[in-house]
């Protein structure tokens, strides 16, 4: 599957990053280049194969629902890059809902 | 015998026997970073004072004979991808870098629990996403056997201050290799464990189902001590193994009888140095004249280990790395550059008459923030992944990757039939030099053939030194268990340690 | 595009030139005291951020531990809609940016959710609809987003953000499209919400966002010989019952006059999402995000599957509670009640239903104990604003004047009276008689009253020996007036006889 610099580009604003053109055109021939090498992958007959998405054979881990306390606003909003004390600030979402 | 030689297992004796005292081990620590951390930067921060006062602390509690813990007194490093309460936890990124993490990660809890020193943090790719730390926002680490190399990754920092004296014991994480990579590139001692082992809770994620914590040492005996303080069950982490932790300390000079080692013929292919091949080679002779029986089994689709990785980690670091929006915490681009972009955009729109187009403030705000915060191989692999799971290459790319997975996890359950543990090389070739790999990314994903198997399959592993090349550059050797079999792979790694001393050599630090 | 709305009443009446097509998704918060990953308070109404903590924030490096309540109410309610409980289940990420999602990734169940086999029965005592079974596609439990509070009027201002609510339980229910009308549409959210409640998994609170529905809705249009649907469009914004019930029938208009101008139908759109404006009573169009809908599902590395065993589901239905459905059934079979009394009854909650039984058995007239149950029962507990289970006037004591006035110890009308006080009170039946001053009023006494009557009114005496009887009714007014107590039957029959006897 040969990649081409629009998909490039639409995978950018799916994962929110934004690349100048150069930097999307040599991303694309490296993208392309590590695509190419997993592309191995597909000589491999994995039919029936029970996909392996954890490493562990843990299973039913629950909590208790029991309340324990929060962390402090102050220490929260400490860390944010912009807030009013109360609230975090992000720029108006604007009719995107 | 200057304070630095003794391993930390040998300091601990003398702060037992009240020869030492901690404030005098920190000191001296201290003083070595001090001298050589200008030209290693195996540190993005030294815990100086806080060090000392905490040294203070337990000889004193020591002196009035209170219970001290099982690192009582002695420095541990710790990697920057570990949360550390009111300290900053950066991930060597400019995203975080200003970022002061409101709790500890259970691995540095259970350190603090145990009176080890919390010495410092030490750098590291950027978010353990490399196989060099020249990836890290604050400056390339070094190989202290020699500054022109790099020390591996993605623990460089952690690999370097071990090797360069600067802390006696040091704490990785390890996803395709970043433990055992820079522990045989820079000579010293790391162990992978099983995942599930040690808590990943404040382990910044990179990829979960692979990421593990473990420590990185001078001794195999070392690497035990710093084990049993981080190992056990956590019910703060899903995953973590409800297993009970086996005594690695007192198991370590056990005989072996019977040891049944394997070697894998797939590990000894092309592309191997032979430098490597040689050293490795000999080491199995070390074995073979301790009685071990050694054969060869396969693991037909270790091959494909790089590419299920390359899959699979990215497509888990770009959920994982979402986060970095620069809402919550963290960076966040300059406002009035954000409208300033917005401006020139509209403009743009309007003079093609697609005004519809235009960008909404707050995905400019995201796009802006996350390109500035990130540095350039961790926005290619949040790429990579995020193209790997999008609508229509899911299955092609990313189920095809976890199906390989369970393939490669097959093959060492069935090697591990025929013998207790697996042996042979950590990395292709010694350490190579600063900037030698930087422009070609997927030749530097190669070198980590021999170790990202392990994680893929959740088994235990350990590099350790054995051997240098002609230029003088350390070799590892790497041995792999089967989960949860740490004892006897520190115990096997411990017995060659008892027969060379290539990890008692030191790197020549230029002063 | 402004539609002229007509009443919409009008759905009634059978003869729209189109079938509707409604499938619901409700999204429920789970009772917990915790959030679904960490043990942070779901209370309501805190301080904002004030109820966060590494991970329901999602700072680097902390990991989400599932809550094994919230597991259970899950597990409770998919058996209550006999929805198949799957031996594994697993968590998912669904993958999308919003300033009130920290994490950059809601926790859910995306391909194996409880599902196979759901069904919800809804019926209308009134008969709005004909009773029928709603199939229920899938249920599953995921976490909820944080509040965002837009700058409505200017549109520049900075978006505040308040992550209390992040990481709340929530179990999602997404019905098949089998409802046909907007009486349907609410007739299925009343009686999912009277499960929940049933079940006590769930406030159900739409106010405070505990429970929240949107509605896919389209139209099957019989044109001619062929049968066409149009696009489905996803209302949302919808805040009460009777907002569903609107906006579904305003929008089976609007789409229906759409089709007529453009003719355009399902495939030939994308599904659109259109928000409903109460204040204006239609629905808008709700902008598209930039790239909706690729949400890059993958499995949750940081939580392990859960598995579950047959004796283990077992155990689970076990604990499940008489559900409404049966109730209404089984009351109209034991106390002889018609629909209508059976519903009204089981709306009131497992507590009304609990009084009512009482009551009924203990006075052995169900029907009498539903008429006192849904006129003075419910009446005074409305008054109060209490619950069943703080209701003073027990149903043994309630039972007690239901008794009474089937012994004609006393009227209906004076029962009313005898209920106050004995609720104002805290009396017995026989207590409150008493503190009204009503008593047996004995044979011989009511003797002398009625002789007394008929001595002073001569004409009513030959009025009912020429063959009128019901001149005796000027009597019982008399003798009400003389005696409150004395029972008016009593007083025609102790007449007629005396009269007789001469
Ligand atoms: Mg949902
Ligand atoms: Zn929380």
């Amino acid at each position: 599957m040969a990649l081409s610099l629009e998909e490039v580009r639409k995978v950018a604003l799916l994962a929110r990053l934004q690349f100048t053109e150069e930097e999307l055109v040599e991303l694309t021939s490296q993208m392309g280049d590590i695509l190419k090498y997993v592309d191995q992958l597909s000589e491999l007959d994995t039919e029936g194969i029970e996909p392996m998405a954890h490493a562990a054979e843990v299973q039913n881990v629950f909590a208790d629902d029991i309340q324990q306390p929060s962390l402090p606003r102050e220490v929260i909003m400490e860390n944010a890059p912009k807030h009013d004390g109360k609230y975090y600030r992000v720029p108006a979402v604007l009719g995107d809902e | 015998m200057s304070i630095l030689e003794y391993s930390a297992t040998e300091l601990k004796k003398k702060l037992e026997a009240k020869e030492l005292t901690s404030v005098e081990v920190v000191t001296a620590y201290l003083n070595q970073i001090k001298e050589y951390d200008g030209e290693i930067r195996a540190f993005s921060f030294v815990n100086e004072e806080e060090a000392l006062n905490q040294a203070a602390e337990v000889d004193s509690r020591r002196k009035r004979g209170e219970k001290v813990g099982l690192l009582a007194g002695i420095p541990v490093a710790v990697k920057e991808v570990l949360a550390t309460e009111g300290q900053k936890t950066t991930c060597s990124s400019k995203m975080l870098e200003n970022f002061v993490s409101p709790y500890n990660a259970t691995v540095v809890q259970k350190i603090k629990d145990e009176d080890g020193i919390l010495l410092g943090r030490t750098n590291m790719d950027e978010f353990a996403m490399g196989s060099s730390t020249e990836n890290s926002a604050f400056g390339a680490t070094s190989n202290p056997w020699n500054t022109d190399y790099v020390p591996g990754g993605s623990s460089g920092g952690a690999a370097a201050c071990v090797a360069a004296d600067m802390a006696p014991l040091s704490l990785g994480t390890d996803t395709g290799g970043s433990i055992r990579q820079p522990a045989g590139l820079c000579g010293i001692v790391g162990l992978k464990p099983t995942y599930g082992r040690v808590s990943r809770y404040g382990l910044v994620a990179f990829a979960s189902s692979l990421d593990q914590v473990g420590p990185m040492t001078r001794t195999v005996a070392d690497s035990a001590l710093l084990l049993q303080a981080i190992a056990g069950h956590d019910r703060l982490d899903s995953t973590s193994a409800n297993v009970e932790v086996p005594d690695y300390l007192n198991d370590l000079e056990k005989p072996l009888a019977g040891l049944r080692l394997g070697v894998v013929t797939e590990h000894f292919g092309e592309g191997l140095d032979e430098e490597v091949r040689q050293a490795v080679n000999d080491s199995i002779e070390v074995y073979r004249s301790l009685g071990a029986t050694i054969s060869e089994v396969s693991l037909p689709h270790n091959k494909y280990g790089i590419a299920a990785y390359y899959l699979i980690a990215p497509s888990e670091a770009s959920s994982n790395l979402a986060r970095y929006d620069g809402v919550h915490y963290g960076y966040r681009a300059d406002e009035r550059e954000i409208w300033q972009e917005l401006t020139e955009e509209r403009h743009r729109l309007v003079a093609d008459g697609d005004e519809r187009s235009a960008t909404s403030p707050l995905v400019k705000m995201y796009c802006k923030t996350r390109s500035e915060g990130f540095g350039a191989e961790v926005k290619r692999r949040i790429m990579l992944g995020t193209y790997a799971l999008s609508a229509g290459y899911y299955d092609a790319y990313y189920l095809k990757a976890l199906k390989v997975r369970r393939l490669i996890q097959k093959d060492y359950l069935e090697a591990f039939k025929e013998v207790d543990l697996l042996i042979g090389p950590v990395t292709p070739t010694p350490a190579f030099k600063t900037g030698e790999k930087t422009g070609d990314p997927l030749s530097m994903y190669l070198g980590d053939l021999f170790t990202v198997c392990t994680n893929l399959a959740g088994v235990a592993a350990i590099s350790i030194p054995c051997g240098f090349s002609k230029d003088g550059l350390p070799i590892g050797l790497q041995l792999q268990s089967p989960q949860f079999h740490e004892q006897q792979l520190l115990r096997v790694a411990h017995m060659y340690q008892t027969q060379t001393d290539w990890h008692i050599k030191r790197a020549p630090l230029a002063s | 595009m402004k539609l002229k709305m007509t009443d919409s009443t009008e759905q009634k009446n059978g003869s729209l030139p189109y079938e509707m097509i409604i499938g619901l998704e409700v999204h429920v918060q789970l009772k917990t005291e915790t959030k679904l990953f960490c043990r942070c308070s779901t209370k309501f109404g805190a301080e904002p951020n004030t109820q966060t903590c590494p991970v329901c924030i999602g700072m680097p490096g902390a990991l989400p531990v599932m809550n094994r309540r919230a597991y259970d109410l899950a597990i409770k309610t998919a058996l209550a809609l006999d929805i198949g409980i799957p031996h594994f289940t697993k968590w998912d990420r669904k993958n999308y940016y919003y300033p009130d999602l920290p994490r950059g990734y809601q926790i859910s169940q995306f391909d194996l959710p409880l599902s196979e086999g759901g069904k919800l029965e809804i019926s209308d005592p009134k008969g709005g609809f004909k009773t029928k079974n709603v199939g229920i596609t899938r249920a599953h439990l995921e976490d909820d987003a944080g509040k965002s509070l837009h700058d409505e009027a200017s549109g520049k201002a900075d978006t505040r953000i308040d992550l209390n609510r992040t990481g709340t339980p929530l179990l999602e229910i997404v019905s098949e499209p089998d409802m046909s009308s907007p009486q349907e549409a609410k007739g299925y959210l009343t009686e999912l919400k009277l499960l929940l409640t049933y079940l006590e998994v769930s406030d159900c609170n739409m106010q405070e966002g505990s429970l929240r529905v949107d509605a896919n809705v389209n139209l099957k249009i019989q044109n001619g010989n062929e049968t066409v649907y149009t696009p489905i469009v996803e209302v949302k914004n919808m805040n009460s019952f009777r907002a569903v019930e609107r906006a579904v029938a305003y929008e089976a208009k609007r789409q229906y006059t759409v089709w007529q101008e453009t003719g355009l139908v399902k495939g030939q759109l994308p599904k659109q999402t259109r928000g409903w404006d109460d204040s204006a009573q239609i629905t808008r169009a709700q902008r598209e995000k930039e790239d909706a809908s690729d949400y890059r599902y993958f499995p949750e590395p940081d939580l392990c599957p859960a598995v579950i065993t047959e004796e283990e589901i077992a155990s689970y239905r076990a604990t499940l509670p008489e559900l409404p459905g049966a109730i209404r059934k089984r009351l109209q079979g034991d106390f002889d009640l018609n629909p209508y009394d059976a519903d009204v009854i089981v709306n009131q909650g497992q507590g009304g239903v609990d009084y009512y039984e009482e009551l009924a058995k203990e006075c052995g007239d169900g029907k009498q104990a539903s008429n006192w149950f849904q006129q003075d029962v419910l009446r005074k507990l409305n008054e109060s604003e209490t619950t069943f289970a703080e209701f003073s006037l027990q149903p043994s004591r309630l039972a007690g004047l239901l008794l009474a006035v089937q012994k004609k110890e006393v009227d209906t009308t004076r029962a009313k009276d005898v209920f106050g006080v004995m609720y104002e009170k805290n009396l017995t039946a026989q207590e409150g008689m008493k503190e009204l001053g009503i008593e047996q009023v004995d044979t011989s006494a009511l003797s002398d009253l009625c002789k007394m009557l008929l001595e002073k009114n001569p004409q009513v005496v030959e009025d009912v020996k020429s063959g009128k009887k019901q001149a005796v009714g000027a009597l019982i007014g008399q003798a009400k007036k003389a005696n409150p107590n004395v029972n008016p039957g009593e007083v025609r029959k102790v007449c007629l006889d005396l009269i007789e006897q001469g």
